[in-house]
């Protein structure tokens, strides 16, 4: 990220002063930074509502028995872990909380999944293939209603936000699906030397 | 068939709430409370990305005032008008997998500049609500154990990041 930062700015003012557009490219600079304020504000209202109904959904017991549900598919894409592992279970509820946008509870249940993970992984410096795949789960990011681009929408006018959820879900689906076809496509090719 | 779409779309969000609510109310658990104890979080996550947005907002509507982006619009805008993907969008490819609140970013710019009825906005939305940042994943996780050989973790999330993209240009292209 400190190259890319770098990179955009350097780039701007070199290629702003051959163009002889630097007064504009100075002029975005304070108008980029008030519309950044504009974009977190306006993200609160919704961020603050949909975290809202989020923690209900954790609090009633929602996320644990969806997880529930899911576990019987994570036994199968986790054959190398014994089932009774603890790890099996909060990979569920890892994936779970991820699918509904509750990122900040999410991730200490991912971490203490990798802990279980790390138990049973011979080489401790090295990821071993049910780390892989758990985290190709957690790169292609299944989320059901993505509502920070929902927010940005609102702020901008958009008629009907809500109409991007479905192209949303489909799209991350086929990653989700293809992240998880890749690691077992890798598993079999990447052996351990 | 894209107004059945719509329909689906347009109910997913009520009922997954309804859903909650209801089940929150049988299991007893005083919805109110905890729904405003969720929603402070709504402020602070909201407040704390104000940094980064900065950053990127800023030197992104510098990269578009400097005439690069429309520069490099020209270079590779036949493949691009090929695929009937706005170059708007390109940034966020590049920045996707990388870090979440710059692709926020992006898009919050793209979204504001060119309005909400443009393609590149809705194209944009599709490409950033389906993404989730691969390296910080990877660094989060495999830094909270100490791994340092992450073997093919990497390849595999940045090939389903490819796949994402190219995903939402098909998607967006027959739905939106």
């Amino acid at each position: 990220m400190n190259y890319i930062f770098y990179g955009l700015i350097l780039i701007s003012i070199v290629f702003g002063a051959i163009t002889g557009k630097l007064s504009d490219v100075v002029n975005a600079i304070l108008s980029g930074a008030e519309l950044s304020v504009k974009v977190a504000f306006s993200l609160i209202g919704i961020m603050a509502f949909w975290l809202g109904i989020m923690k209900i959904a954790q609090e009633c017991g929602l996320v644990k028995i969806l997880a529930k549900l899911l576990t019987p598919i994570t036994k199968i894409l986790f054959k190398d872990i014994k089932s009774d592992n603890e790890a099996i279970g909060d990979i569920a509820m890892n994936f779970t909380a991820n699918a509904l946008g509750l990122s900040n509870a999410a991730t200490p249940i991912g971490i203490k999944a990798m802990q279980e993970l790390q138990e049973v992984n011979k080489d401790k410096t090295s990821a071993s293939d049910a780390m892989c795949m758990f985290l190709a789960m957690n790169t292609a990011g299944f989320q059901i209603v993505p509502a920070t681009v929902i927010a940005v929408l609102v702020s901008v006018g958009y008629k009907n936000p809500t109409d991007i959820i479905l192209p949303v879900l489909i799209v991350t689906t086929i990653a989700f699906v293809s992240a998880i076809i890749i690691a077992l496509i890798f598993k079999k090719l990447w052996r351990v030397q | 068939m894209v107004s059945i779409l719509n329909v689906i779309s347009l109910w997913i969000l009520p009922l997954i709430i309804l859903t909650i609510l209801t089940v929150g109310l049988i299991k007893k658990v005083p919805i109110y409370e905890v729904f405003t104890e969720g929603a402070k979080d709504g402020f602070k996550v909201s407040i704390n990305i104000i940094p980064y947005l900065v950053a990127i907002i800023v030197s992104i509507s510098m990269l578009r005032a400097s005439g690069f982006i429309e520069y490099i619009g020209t270079m590779f805008g036949g493949l691009f008008e090929a695929l009937k993907v706005p170059i708007e969008v390109l940034p966020i490819m590049i920045v996707r997998s990388l870090s979440g609140s710059a692709a926020l970013g992006v898009f919050s710019d793209i979204a504001h500049n060119l309005g909400p009825d443009s393609y590149a906005t809705k194209l944009a939305a599709v490409m950033v609500g389906s993404s989730e940042t691969t390296f910080y994943v990877l660094a989060v996780y495999f830094g909270s154990v100490g791994i340092k050989k992450f073997r093919y973790a990497l390849v595999t999330g940045l090939l389903a990041d490819f796949i994402g993209i190219v995903a939402a240009i098909f998607v967006c292209h027959f739905l939106v």
